[in-house]
């Protein structure tokens, strides 16, 4: 029988420790319960051991599973053919880890490209430290596609746009692409080995870096974790400021994607006309907090503005103008037949393909997986606000599309439940509670999707193992299924329409 | 048809006329004019950056700030630009991309790194992963600092750049 520890704080989540022998059987048995795999990582605990962690998505909260391993055999069974999302998570964990998933179905390296050779992983204790390890070249075996008329198009790391760096191979019969391999991790900075003895403000700081674009997610996540080590919560209003922030970062980039997505189709005013609202909200963000994305707002114990009045005014007021304003592009927007056109059945991820790669977050829910953490695993306020979830069935660009127009609806409602009712009170702990070792989750629904988080703190107040885990990370090999048999020219449309982080994948 | 022309009548001009010590929109575009006789044209390359300063590089594209209007211009290859802005620590991975894509610009070439993390690492630092800064990569022009910089910061970088006076012997990265 597994040995099963309940974790304090917000999230519900329990810690179970199993043998390697038994991990499959458990995972086996989860997954016919509908268990979701959050994250895969790995931690060296010295004295000869290592420990493979696993995060679950369970009915009644997140299993944080613990496996284990004997330094002189890091091996475990692999769980691809289980989660299909397990794939690039368990060849993450052996490039920086070198726990080694046995039957895996694919091997390559995926983290590591040159930077480090294949012998030597830099997140075991006393590796990582030396600034620059040898490189060792090795070229990566792309999946290659033969037979008549097959090319391949080689794009990137640095793309045609002001895009992060990534590289796709595309396989072709004309224009029709066959198959997409990719080869992510270009943007890989050592984070989580920069992490290991960071005090906790710092920490904080870094997790808002993770992915630029989803700061406050990062931020709280991590906050979350900490806290909940700390045993003890936050100030009502910290809460809820937090979670009115999370919905600002929600809004803007929807907007700054549906412009995009206007772009990508040739609507260059409809992506001028969402860009000017995403700008006019930044600027309200630099006129309250000082920072237009919200940077470094979430602090340990709270967040570091309190709003007066008179903010919490403005912000109503923002509300209804952005909220009529929006409501005329989407009108634009479905009344056009040439957006309609190039959105419609494009990119598409039927509902059953979805559900088997694990899809989630909002691409997910473009596909019925109706999966919102603020809705399946509420926090506070989100549980007393009643979140209506927005999902669709069509899984194409359009759903997509019209996922975000729902969510910055559902956001825009949000906001304004939230200033209306904001709690008094402080909005942060007034003294900083002492430092001590224990291990915490965070897990909050970023605009892209959940942001995961594993913590292990020691005795002295440092970080031990921090295990920050983007949606990306698990809905990028979806994006190889969603452009098969679509143009190549749909794959700007296709990959904005999911709008994936690579930073925060890369780590 | 008739909705879009009726939205775009509707908003009007969005565009701002913003002025700085250094420059308005004539002295700008005076001064591109005469060192360039055509617009500027910008290269951008991410070089491990966590996305946050391709943020405020996007949001330059924003109507208020009326990028073509400057005569500023990004372009999707670096043999057609002037100006490299680059972003990000410099991960390792990213080291032989970021050297290739400088290599492409044709001289005489400007370099802007941008953000704290451009500038020295940042949080990310230098480690197993990072070079820590882009001017250990390629020789840097200006830096503009901040995480992430705003678009009017970028803009007074980028005119810093393109307005210093600077002898034509090449430079070796730190």
């Amino acid at each position: 029988m597994p040995i099963v520890r309940t974790l304090p704080g917000t999230v519900p989540a329990w810690q179970e420790t199993v043998s390697r022998e038994d991990l499959r059987n458990l995972c086996l048995g989860q997954k016919e319960r509908g268990a979701r795999l959050v994250s895969l990582w790995g931690s060296d605990e010295g004295e000869e051991t290592f420990v493979l962690h696993l995060a679950l998505a369970v009915q009644e909260g997140l299993c944080w599973v613990r496996v284990p391993l004997p330094a002189r055999d890091p091996t475990y069974p692999a769980l691809d053919d289980v989660f299909a999302n397990a794939n690039r998570l368990q060849r993450a964990t052996h490039d920086l880890l070198g726990l080694l998933a046995q039957g895996a179905a694919d091997g390559r390296p995926w983290l590591r490209h040159d930077a480090w050779p294949p012998d030597r992983f830099p997140l075991r204790k006393g590796e990582g430290g030396e600034a620059y390890p040898p490189r060792v070249r090795e070229p990566y075996p792309f999946v290659t596609v033969s037979g008549q008329g097959v090319h391949e198009i080689p794009v990137g790391p640095v793309h045609a746009g002001v895009i992060e760096p990534g590289h796709f191979r595309f396989s072709v019969v004309g224009e029709r692409v066959l198959r997409l391999d990719t080869q992510l991790g270009y943007t890989h900075k050592g984070i989580e080995k920069r992490a290991e003895s960071l005090a906790p403000a710092e920490l904080i700081h870094l997790a808002g870096r993770v992915s630029g674009d989803s700061t406050v997610a990062g931020a709280w996540a991590t906050a979350q974790a900490l806290e909940s080590i700390l045993g003890r919560q936050i100030p009502e209003r910290a809460e809820w400021l937090r979670a009115l922030w999370l919905e600002r970062e929600r809004l803007v980039n929807h907007l700054g994607d549906l412009g995009y997505l206007c772009n990508d189709v040739g609507l260059s005013a409809g992506f001028s006309l969402f860009w000017a609202l995403k700008e006019t909200a930044l600027r309200t963000h630099e006129s309250l907090v000082g920072h237009r994305y919200l940077r470094d707002q979430i602090q340990l114990g709270g967040v570091v503005r309190a709003l007066t009045a008179s903010d919490c005014q403005s912000l109503r007021e923002e509300c209804v103008t952005l909220e009529k304003e929006v409501y005329r592009l989407r009108d634009l927007l479905q009344e056009h037949a040439g957006v309609q056109d190039r959105y419609l059945g494009t990119g598409r991820v039927p509902p059953e393909l979805a559900a088997r790669l694990g899809l989630v977050g909002l691409a997910g829910r473009a596909s019925a997986q109706a999966w919102d953490l603020r809705v399946s695993c509420p926090t506070p306020p989100y549980a007393q606000a009643e979140v209506r979830m927005a999902t669709r069935t069509q899984g194409d660009v359009a759903a997509r599309v019209a996922v975000r127009f729902d969510e910055i609806f559902e956001s825009l409602r949000l906001i304004h439940h939230f200033v209306e009712h904001l709690p008094s009170g402080p909005s942060h702990w007034d003294d900083s509670p002492p430092l001590c070792a224990g291990i915490g989750v965070g897990w909050v629904e970023g605009w892209r999707g959940e942001v995961f988080v594993a913590l292990e703190m020691g005795a002295r107040g440092q970080v031990r193992r921090w295990h920050p885990e983007d949606v990306s990370m698990s809905n990028w090999p979806v994006l190889e299924h969603a452009v098969q048999g679509n143009i190549v020219p749909d794959f700007p449309l296709i990959n904005k329409s999911f709008n994936l982080s690579y930073s925060g994948q890369d780590g | 048809m008739a909705n879009i022309l009726s939205e775009i009548l509707r908003h009007g001009l969005r565009s701002e006329s913003f002025s700085w010590p250094q420059a308005d929109l004539d002295t700008w575009q005076q001064a591109l004019w005469q060192r360039f006789g055509r617009a500027l044209v910008i290269r951008h390359v991410d070089a491990g950056s966590c996305n946050g300063c391709e943020l405020e590089i996007h949001a330059l594209n924003a109507p208020q700030y009326n990028l073509t209007g400057l005569g500023l211009r990004f372009s999707a290859s670096p043999r057609h630009a002037d100006l490299l802005l680059v972003t990000g620590p410099v991960s390792r991975h990213m080291e032989e991309a970021l050297r290739r894509t400088y290599a492409a610009l044709p001289e005489p070439r400007w370099v802007v790194a941008v953000g704290d993390c451009g500038h020295d690492g940042g949080c990310f630092g230098e480690s197993y992963a990072c070079l820590g800064g882009v001017r250990r990569v390629i020789p840097v022009d200006v830096v503009v600092v901040g995480c992430p910089p705003t678009p009017l910061q970028l803009l007074e970088g980028i005119w810093r750049a393109v307005t210093s006076a600077r002898d034509s012997t090449p430079r070796q990265p730190e």
